[in-house]
């Protein structure tokens, strides 16, 4: 039974440090990317990818006990909402008139 | 190991707080606020994890809900200038 835990360890601490290093790109991209569309791009990396995994790196610490329901809970919750909200943003930013201009490459 | 998850979440939310700060657009800004509540959400439920209390994850559902009403809200306000006054929406359209 002891080294099932320490693979279970092994497993959260993984999906952990994944789901921290999507966290950083996700927001290093927000910081850096040089207008809003590309920047909603990258809060997506956020949103999907550094959320889920972080989620589920917990989920695996707890084990199959009620704590993992509410993760799942929470994670079925952004499930929903988080591509609504981003389009909702998506829809107002380009309604009110903000456009990605095309930079042509021309070299 | 949660110490790692902590400070990188940490490190999301001043890069993101700094793009709330500069964002030129309200919607880099809206899109920061959206940003910065998934780090707190993260941010409670790795905390409970780390403090041993696991009741920290019902604040942490709470807290997506209302960063999800909002994010909502706030476009909702910057798209028809009201949020929510039907009495004066049917008289704004009607009138």
């Amino acid at each position: 039974m002891q080294n099932l835990n320490f693979l279970f360890d092994i497993i959260s601490w993984t999906l952990l440090l994944a789901g921290s290093f999507f966290i950083i790109i996700g927001s290093f991209g927000i910081y850096r990317f040089p207008e809003f569309w590309s920047r909603l791009q990258a809060s997506s990396v956020i949103d999907s990818l550094g959320l889920y995994l972080i989620l589920l790196g917990l989920g695996v610490q707890s084990g199959f006990t009620f704590v993992t329901v509410k993760l799942i809970i929470i994670g079925l919750f952004l499930f929903l909402t988080g591509p609504t909200s981003t389009h909702a943003l998506a829809n107002a930013a380009f309604i009110s008139g903000l456009r990605p201009e095309e930079k042509l490459e021309t070299n | 190991m949660f110490l790692v998850a902590i400070i990188s979440l940490l490190i999301g939310m001043i890069l993101v707080l700094v793009r709330l700060f500069f964002g030129p657009t309200v919607y880099d800004r809206v899109l920061a606020v959206n940003a910065f509540g998934t780090h707190t959400v993260l941010f409670i439920g790795v905390l409970g994890f780390l403090t041993g209390r696991p009741d920290f994850l019902d604040i942490a559902l709470l807290y997506a809900l209302i960063n999800f009403v909002g994010t909502i809200t706030i476009l909702k306000f910057f798209k028809y200038r009201v949020i929510g006054d039907p009495q004066r929406d049917i008289e704004e359209r009607s009138g």
